[in-house]
């Protein structure tokens, strides 16, 4: 049984687990410390000295980092507390360059929201030199604007201990100290995967995803474009987030209704892409089996992941699916099968995505994902920037009634929603193997083992006569420790899901930014998972290859699963890239 | 083994190489040869006499004589009058004050030397340091053995707890309870870190000792290592130390040719490595968690405590450490007993301590006094005063971190607990001395900008809040300080104490906060006043020329600014809004006719 200790934070006696810091214990104590640099699971430095809390001794303490000891008195609510804590903030405050009113970040930063709470009067109060640095725009997924950076360090515990990447550090020191990449190169010269996890971890607005709704814009408002757009399955689970909704909910019909609001010629759906990737995947991995190929197989849906393959585990790239991402799939199906429905030119169609991700912007760039010279997929924006749309638009987003997909590339299954969280890929691709492998009815599509948060899950799944090892990773850094075990041998399976982003999608670093006041103590994670896996669970169908509307795609244009139409639209390469570029 | 009747002993310091003993030595070695001395007379390099004023020092035992200042023209004649003839060479000899007649013999019985003790400094200036037989000549390796064959763990950490060591490098925490806690924690593998990354400026007591006696803290860590149950010891030294890098490393290599690092010391079981780690010069390397971690290969900066290293320190696994003066004191204190270092100091303070003096002070150098020395001696008796009649001012312990001890606080005692009382600290033992013309604000600005451009940057107090410290006392010594301005000071220097990570950002308002309670007046003089009472502070000078001034012109023909007029043999004027106050015209001025307000 876990041990349990008692401490005292002003005067309230609690009992937690050993080993709690004292933030976790003043929590239940009902007593709010204030934090800007602890980030759960994340950053845990001590160093913004905001969480300053009385213990007796000559200093304060900071509590995100301080073990309880038995019998241990806290005094969080001193007049030498509060001062230290609003002195600190003013010395941020003064090197900041506060220009709120156009920032991203405004009413959801974490520096304005700790400025009301602890009672800044004023924001000059140290006033001094600042630091002036320039911005580097020069990824086409991230933007760092080091001008607002409050050197939490959360994006460096997002980089390098999360991911295990570490692309971005402390460089110079002393006041000069800036988060940077080394030797003065820019993002874009880095090994950096987008995976955008520094932006959602950042607390203001020095980290922001490349803004791509000017394009979008520009593309709906120019009449001789038929602009189609597709929305990511995880996209609907925290999208309500943006419009004040609970995190958690579900907003798949206002979406659609949204989107339409906004302009888009026809709203497809991304879902009915991934139900397609299901159908060249799981016949992908079937070959590979019966037929001698690369095993185990690794998913390719996750731009994150494929471009940290490419970098650091090149040795890995032939057992990377050759399947594009779905977006990618549904991206190179518009341009063709549905241009020839719709009798329109393909180089009249503009194609945008709508993504949890920030790595589809990059991704969406890559030369070899283009036919005829006509990218699949011209303009990729965030969640967070579709929010922004509709936000610009005018339109009441909370009270729209909801409405369906347009028919052709709309409809989807169960399998395919669950593409949004951790292990989502690989339940919707064993509930098609299964029934292609054994010819029969599956009769419990619920693969409980591999859901969940867990950083790495492993099952062994029944098909057959056939014992399927699996594995599941979410976050580069728990794929590299997979990989690893792999390459020692340690560990043997057929078939591997790998997403870039902790959680997987759901967590991607598109979505919402969830204040660190409430992914402290929340799984916000679980909780936009929950919404896809109800979603699935709501639907008739619920398995890849009973979609309609994909038997049809077969049908009428791609023949069967791998042939060669499908291998030239909806399959790809990819190269071994350096670590210093 | 050869034997000589005679030993010249050349300083081969960092200061006295500097001013060129490496070609003394050279030039004794070709003129003992050419006068057929050299199977009778040996030269020996040694570590640092302590007397660096008084460099390149030479030393002629049996007598002790003591030669200074030497000169590579000088050997000749300390070779053929001194050493083929017997006569000492009074007129080389060591003098403590120009005008004096009688000359000193020996080292021990000068005032510089007298009221000493050296303990941590026992070998430096008496031993070659690059030769292990030296060493062990002088018991070394004794305490060693004394140890693995004599002692259990616990006897050595209980002896240690005993004897009341407390860590030299500045936090004063008591060593033998350092080591009990390293020893309590389990681990497959332990760390024993030497912290030798000194980094106070003016400071070079761990430097010295390095350079003049490593065996001695190779020694200790050895023993450090069986009392807490560590097979691998680091010395994180700085790579501005490049004498003391060479010859540690020519000691370790010696000592595991000895087998005494290696496996199975003295047959008892008991094995020791330890390797060299180089700094890159970051003051903050010194603190012990980013000390660690730069050994690691990561950016030095500190993380909170805890974890203390004893529980999780290098490499994750439990290590202890301390810095170069506290192992020196180890193996005397082994062979000697407790009782005896105990009897050395006052209670609670046992010991010596090293002091490097430096600043406006006569006798610049090392200096070892036992614990509860009264300043004033050290500054009086053994420092031998302020140069040029000028009047004491204050003294700065502890570097950075530390305060500055004004004159009605010189007859403390110096040990741990009496300097922190007066709001400076022990530190690792730099003492700088200030005279009347040291304007106090702006000793504390240089300190401050120390510390400002020696922050790490991690936490917000120390990377912005000292930052704002010193751009206040920029202002105020610019004659652009503003009312409240004091207030402020006090305020963000109580803030950063109490909420900076570290002990460096902890103790970086130091300087501020102790020349603002001692001389405050200063403060007020720049802020209400716009003067520097120092007459120091070059924006709130007026230079004036007096009617002493004979008309001679020079003054007017050096200024850069062409700020003075006058005609010949009469009074000149400086027009003030032109005078950049450089201070060329009193330096030219022959009559002392130029004055500053």
């Amino acid at each position: 049984m876990e041990q349990m200790i008692t401490v005292t934070i002003d005067g309230v006696q609690v009992e937690v687990p050993a080993g709690s810091t004292v933030l976790e214990a003043a929590r239940k104590a009902n007593v709010n410390i204030p934090t800007l640099c602890f980030l759960k699971d994340i950053n845990q430095t001590g160093n913004c000295r905001l969480c300053v809390v009385d213990c007796g001794g000559r200093a304060l303490q900071a509590a995100c980092v301080l073990p309880c000891t038995p019998g241990m008195v806290v005094k969080t609510n001193t007049p030498a507390v509060r001062e230290a804590r609003k002195m600190n903030l003013e010395l941020i405050l003064s090197n900041h360059d506060k220009k709120c009113l156009s920032c991203v970040r405004s009413q959801n930063c974490e520096l304005q929201a700790l400025c009301k709470e602890l009672g800044v009067e004023d924001g000059d109060r140290f006033a001094g030199a600042q630091s002036t640095y320039a911005i580097d725009d020069t990824s086409v997924s991230i933007v760092r604007d080091n001008n607002k950076c409050v050197l939490c360090r959360r994006c460096v515990g997002a980089c390098a201990n999360v991911q295990k990447i570490g692309v971005i550090g402390p460089v110079m020191r002393g006041f000069k100290t800036a988060i940077e990449s080394p030797f003065e190169k820019k993002l874009a010269q880095m090994a950096c995967i987008n995976c955008g996890q520094c932006i959602t971890a950042c607390p203001v607005g020095a980290l922001t995803e490349k803004d791509n709704t000017k394009e979008v814009w520009a593309a709906i408002n120019d009449t001789t474009k038929h602009v189609v757009v597709q929305p990511a399955p995880a996209v609907r689970a925290a999208l309500g987030e943006e419009f004040g909704m609970p995190i958690g909910t579900s907003v798949t019909g206002k979406m659609a209704a949204a989107l339409r609001r906004l302009g888009f010629d026809k709203v497809f759906d991304t879902d009915f892409a991934a139900d397609l990737t299901i159908m060249e995947e799981a016949n992908e991995l079937i070959d590979r089996v019966t037929n001698g190929g690369v095993l185990p197989m690794i998913t390719s849906c996750s731009p994150g992941w494929i471009k940290f393959c490419e970098h650091y585990y090149p040795e890995f790239l032939p057992n990377l699916s050759s399947c594009k991402s779905p977006h990618e799939m549904a991206g190179a199906m518009i341009k063709t099968y549905y241009a020839q429905k719709a009798g329109i030119d393909p180089k009249d169609i503009v194609v945008v995505s709508v993504m949890p991700c920030t790595a589809k912007k990059f991704e969406a760039k890559r030369p070899e994902l283009s036919n005829n010279g006509l990218f699949d997929v011209d303009h990729v924006i965030t969640t967070r920037e579709l929010a922004k749309m509709i936000k610009e638009a005018g339109i009441n987003f909370t009270a729209l009634e909801d409405e369906d997909f347009d028919s052709l590339m709309g409809a989807s299954t169960g399998a395919a929603v669950i593409f949004g969280t951790t292990g989502g890929v690989m339940e919707a691709a064993l509930r098609t193997a299964y029934e292609v492998i054994t010819g029969e009815t599956l009769e419990n599509v619920n693969f409980t083992a591999v859901r969940g948060m867990e950083g790495i899950k492993e099952a062994s799944v029944k098909v057959g006569d056939l014992d399927v090892n699996v594995a599941v990773a979410s976050s580069t850094g728990k794929a590299a420790e997979l990989l690893d075990m792999i390459k020692n041998g340690e560990k043997n399976y057929t078939f591997i899901e790998i997403m870039g982003c902790p959680g997987g999608c759901v967590n991607g670093g598109g979505q919402p930014i969830v204040s660190a006041q409430i992914r402290n103590w929340e799984d916000i994670r679980t909780k936009r998972a929950q919404a896809l896996y109800s979603e699935d669970e709501a639907k008739t169908l619920r398995k890849s290859h009973e979609n309609p509307e994909i038997k049809q795609i077969y049908d009428e244009f791609l023949g069967k699963p791998n042939s060669h139409k499908a291998h030239e639209l909806l399959h790809t390469t990819y190269e071994q890239r350096d670590l210093y570029l | 083994m050869d034997l000589f009747r005679a030993h010249v002993l050349v300083c081969g310091g960092t200061g006295c190489t500097s001013s060129g003993s490496a070609e003394l030595i050279k030039r004794f070695e070709e003129q003992l040869a050419a006068n057929g001395l050299d199977k009778e007379v040996k030269v020996v390099r040694t570590g640092c006499f302590g007397l660096c004023e008084a460099g390149p020092v030479v030393i002629v035992y049996p007598e002790g004589t003591f030669y200074s200042r030497i000169k590579v023209e000088d050997v000749d004649e300390i070779v053929t009058e001194h050493l083929l003839k017997g006569r000492i060479v009074n007129h080389l000899v060591y003098k403590e004050k120009a005008e004096e007649e009688e000359t000193h013999t020996t080292l021990e019985d000068i005032d510089f030397y007298r009221p000493q003790m050296r303990l941590a400094l026992r070998n430096c200036g008496r031993i070659d340091p690059e030769n292990i037989d030296e060493y062990i000549a002088f018991d070394g390796y004794k305490a060693l053995g004394k140890v693995l064959t004599e002692m259990s763990p616990e006897d050595v950490i209980q002896e240690m707890i005993k004897s009341g060591l407390r860590g030299r490098g500045g936090g004063g925490f008591p060593t033998g309870k350092k080591w009990q806690f390293a020893a309590a924690s389990k681990a497959d593998q332990k760390y024993i870190i030497c912290n030798a990354d000194e980094g106070d400026p003016g400071a070079f007591m761990d430097r010295s000792i390095l350079e003049g006696d490593p065996h001695s803290v190779i020694e200790a860590m050895a023993i450090g290592g069986y009392a807490i149950g560590a097979s691998e010891g680091y010395v994180y030294v700085r790579a501005e130390y490049p004498i003391a890098v060479k010859r540690l490393q020519l000691a370790i290599d010696q000592a595991r040719e000895y087998g005494l690092l290696g496996k199975d010391i003295f047959g008892t079981g008991f094995n020791f490595d330890m390797y060299i780690r180089l700094g890159a010069g970051a003051f903050v390397c010194g603190e012990e968690t980013a000390l660690m971690h730069s050994i690691e290969g990561g950016r030095g900066e500190p993380t909170p405590k805890p974890p203390f290293p004893a529980v999780r320190g290098l490499f994750d696994k439990p290590s202890n450490i301390n810095n170069v003066e506290t192992y020196a004191n180890i193996p005397q204190i082994i062979l000697n007993g407790a009782d005896w270092f105990t009897s050395i100091g006052t209670p609670g303070n046992s010991g010596t301590k090293v002091f490097a003096l430096g600043g406006k002070i006569n006798n610049t150098g090392l200096v070892e006094v036992p614990m509860g020395t009264p300043l004033r001696d050290v500054i009086y008796k053994i420092g031998g005063g302020i140069p040029n009649g000028k009047a004491f001012k204050a003294v700065q312990t502890g570097g950075p971190s530390g305060g500055c001890i004004p004159a009605e606080n010189l007859d403390i005692a110096i040990d741990y607990d009496s300097l922190t009382a007066i709001g400076s600290m022990m530190g690792s033992g730099g003492m700088i001395v200030m005279d009347e013309d040291n304007c106090m604000v702006d000793i504390a600005r240089f300190f401050l900008d120390f510390t400002v451009d020696e922050s790490c940057g991690k936490c917000t107090p120390c990377r912005i809040g000292t930052k704002r410290m010193l751009e206040i006392l920029e202002r105020i010594v610019e004659g652009k300080g503003e009312p409240g301005d004091i207030e402020k000071l006090e305020t963000l220097g109580e803030n950063i104490k109490k909420t900076a990570l570290c002990g460096l950002g902890q103790t970086a308002p130091n300087p501020v906060l102790s020349t603002l309670k001692y001389f405050r007046h200063e403060y007020e003089a720049h802020i209400y006043e716009k003067r520097c009472p120092a007459h120091h502070c070059q924006k709130l000078l007026n230079y004036v020329i007096t009617d002493k001034c004979r008309g001679c012109t020079l003054c007017s023909k050096v200024c850069p600014a062409g700020a003075i007029t006058g005609t010949v043999k009469e009074q000149h004027v400086i027009d003030t809004a032109k005078c950049l106050k450089c201070g060329a015209c009193m330096e030219k001025c022959r009559f002392g006719a130029i004055e500053k307000h």
